[in-house]
């Protein structure tokens, strides 16, 4: 078992380190050259890291959404998932914010946004509602890992700054205060339900409440991301949970993956029906100004990027898997998988298609330059600095799983042993 | 001006000529009237836009600064409009900021695509690739040999309602008193969402582009690339500050758009694309003034403004 779970830590670590080096040449030249090399501009003014921004939060968001079941709600059956889930959306909220922090044209004034906020602007509360969360969700790790660190041996003769950090009582080494921090847990989750909805939905409205742009102008848009980021999320912890977080061999804990497994399945088919809603009913009234970008999405130049990517292997292959292989820990997995990996396709063909169409006509061809295009496909330094975004969220997970009491393989007792 | 009209009556009072020799009198003497106007336009313009730029933003106070300007003669018949659209810009420089309305108005009819106004704006504003604040669009409209062509330039509408201020996470851009839409450089974070708020299009992202990017460099003595980035890297005085072009600095990594060269309309000159326009098809002034040109096409009834039914209120009107 542990062999079988040292063996896929080797993985993601190698898989990570290498997305890790690979991606440090786009971050490399993205310092060096600012946007130059990126192929976005100023009629596609937003590209792969709006879109990766959105993918990463919908994760956390999702992820977090997770844990509430356990800490807010407190469903036994997720119980040895509750900090799994809280790492992944802390490490995916990491990555989410680094992902946009690149793509600002001055990074260095990102603080405005708290010191010069306009909440007339949806765009407006975004730092104060991230910040919030992230807040919140390091006291609710700090909480939900509390007393496995507090035991640790190691703890006892460390500084007293780490100690605080961790809530070590040095005047009651013994004191184990478990209860009182489920209650903490409770109150944190339960602000952290709302938050979660106002960030995530927020994103959504950040582009549904653009008039400008039809296609992204409607009020089901912050619905669709909070569904989608349920589903992606949900789905990302499916596999990190088969993977990292359970003992394969003991059935009650595979059933915490298919119980997941049932739960993405409902939350897919919910996302697929809001899309449906969406694509069919801006199809139907044939006003080419929002057809135009559906249009683009299923019969454009990347038309195989919906038929392909998201409907083929980002609904029907998971759909499938989940509807016929429930109770088999390695589809449940693999849906996990395919249906996080290929969401990236699903944020790119919202943020791109409404933006690929000219606002005027003749606009296209009235002046040419760098940025004046309407077609738009990530450059090798976007693709790379998104990859080296992803590798750090990967690095913060590993290093959690790895260092931190976060995955609870006992039997009996969860929560009274260390996840090394 | 007035002494050439003298001349000319005073030729025909003294000779007694036919009917026919009258009318063609009267057509030369209308020629020399319009040539007087034009030569009196390019010798008053040449002041106007050769006073240096710098100076005009030294002086915020716009009443004091008129009265360095060249006097604008009263209006004459068949003078040229820029003539009159100075006078209405002195006058409308005369009042506080807020009772003034700065609209545009283009005549499509006039309008033959020479694209002047998009490169006088770019020469004006420096702007670098990928920037550009009033590209005309080119419509080509039937099938042959039924074919017309429409040219629309398209600078920034300055709503009175504009959807790309409220969007603005830090407060980095506002509508004016007087309506212009300005952009705070060292504010914008260049998130760029106003860019996708705008319905016009009319905003664009300076990723740090210069034309003399990859040109070859010449020894000393020739134009290479090291020497013609002088130019590119002089400053622009977008809304009146000066702001040479320095790598990594604002307005490279800013949303930038056309903002009616306002620090050539606060010294009393016009906006650089109508005093470039070579067929007179785009006027400016005080929507606010009734004697102004402006005020007088803007009640037409061939009037129209883009996307009107999205509300934004667009200050540059079209004549159709």
């Amino acid at each position: 078992m542990v062999h079988e779970k040292q063996y896929w830590k080797q993985v993601f670590w190698m898989a990570t380190i290498l997305a890790f080096g690979f991606g440090l040449l786009g971050f490399f030249d993205r310092m060096a050259n600012g946007h130059l090399h990126a192929d976005y501009g100023s009629y596609v003014p937003w590209g792969l890291w709006v879109a990766g921004y959105i993918y990463l939060i919908g994760l956390s968001a999702g992820a977090f959404l997770m844990s509430a079941l356990v800490y807010v709600f407190r469903i036994e059956a997720f119980e040895k998932i509750g900090r799994l889930a809280l790492l992944t959306a802390l490490a995916t909220l990491i990555g989410a914010l680094l992902c946009i922090w690149f793509d600002l044209g001055h990074m260095g004034r990102a603080w405005r946004l708290v010191a010069r906020t306009n909440f007339g602007s949806v765009m407006g509360w975004m730092a104060w509602l991230y910040g919030s969360y992230f807040v919140l969700l390091l006291f609710e790790f700090r909480f939900a890992t509390r007393a496995e660190l507090t035991a640790h041996h190691s703890v006892r003769t460390t500084s007293p700054l780490v100690q605080k950090l961790v809530g070590f009582d040095p005047t009651q080494p013994e004191a184990h205060p478990v209860e009182k921090d489920l209650k903490v847990l409770r109150i944190l989750g339960s602000v952290g339900i709302p938050l979660a909805i106002a960030f995530h939905g927020s994103v959504g409205a950040i582009f549904g409440s653009v008039g400008a742009r039809p296609y992204w102008n409607s009020g089901l848009t912050p619905i669709i991301f909070l569904v989608g980021a349920a589903t992606s999320g949900g789905a990302l912890l499916a596999l990190v949970t088969a993977v990292f977080g359970i003992r394969t061999q003991r059935e009650q804990d595979r059933r915490i993956v298919y119980l997941i497994g049932r739960l993405v399945l409902v939350l897919l088919a919910m996302d697929v029906l809001l899309e449906w809603s969406e694509m069919s009913i801006g199809l139907w009234s044939s006003l080419p100004s929002e057809s135009e970008s559906i249009r683009l999405v299923l019969f454009g130049h990347f038309w195989w990027v919906f038929w392909f990517v998201h409907v083929g292997f980002g609904i029907l292959v998971p759909g499938l898997l989940l509807l016929f292989k429930p109770r088999s820990l390695t589809a449940v997995a693999l849906a996990g998988l395919l249906i996080t990996v290929t969401f990236i396709s699903v944020r790119l063909n919202i943020v791109i298609p409404a933006l690929a169409v000219p606002e005027l006509e003749g606009l296209r061809y009235a002046f040419t330059g760098p940025g004046l295009k309407f077609d738009y496909f990530p450059s090798l330094m976007e693709w790379q600095l998104f990859l080296f975004t992803i590798s750090l969220s990967a690095m913060v997970f590993l290093a959690g799983i790895q260092w931190l009491p976060v995955v609870d393989y006992s039997v009996e007792n969860p929560g009274s042993e260390g996840g090394k | 001006m007035a002494e050439e009209q003298k001349t000319v009556q005073t030729v025909e009072q003294s000779t007694g000529l036919s009917p026919d020799e009258e009318n063609r009198m009267r057509e030369r003497r209308e020629l020399l009237q319009k040539i007087g106007s034009g030569v009196f336009a390019s010798l008053l313009m040449s002041p106007l836009m050769a006073t240096p730029i710098k100076e005009a933003l030294t002086a915020p106070d716009t009443t004091q600064k008129l009265t360095s300007l060249p006097e604008v003669p009263e209006g004459q018949p068949d003078e040229d409009p820029i003539i009159r659209m100075v006078r209405d810009l002195k006058r409308a420089l005369q009042k506080p900021m807020e009772e003034r309305k700065w609209s545009m108005v283009i005549d499509l009819r006039k309008c033959v695509g020479c694209h002047a106004c998009t490169v006088g704006c770019i020469a004006e504003n420096k702007l670098p690739p990928g920037v550009v604040y009033r590209p005309v669009l080119e419509e080509e409209i039937g099938t042959f040999p039924h074919v017309a062509r429409r040219f629309i330039p398209r600078p920034c509408m300055q709503c009175e309602e504009p959807p790309c201020t409220t969007v603005c996470p830090v407060n980095a851009t506002w509508k004016r008193k007087d309506g212009i839409v300005e952009i705070d450089y060292d504010q914008c974070i260049g998130c760029r969402y106003c860019i996708t708020a705008c319905p016009y299009s009319a905003r664009t992202f300076d990723t740090g582009h210069y034309y003399t990017e990859d040109a070859p460099s010449q020894p000393a003595g020739y134009l290479g690339s090291a020497d013609a980035r002088v130019y590119e890297t002089a400053p622009n005085y977008d809304y009146g500050q000066e702001r040479p072009r320095v790598d990594e600095q604002s307005p490279i990594g800013n949303a930038r758009k056309c903002h009616f060269c306002v620090h050539r309309l606060e010294k009393g000159m016009l906006p650089e694309c109508v005093v470039t326009c070579i067929g007179r098809a785009t006027f400016f002034g005080d929507a606010n003034d009734p004697e102004s040109l402006v005020s007088e096409l803007i009640p037409q009834p061939n009037v129209m403004r883009l996307k009107e039914e999205m509300g934004t209120k667009p200050k540059v009107h079209y004549l159709m």
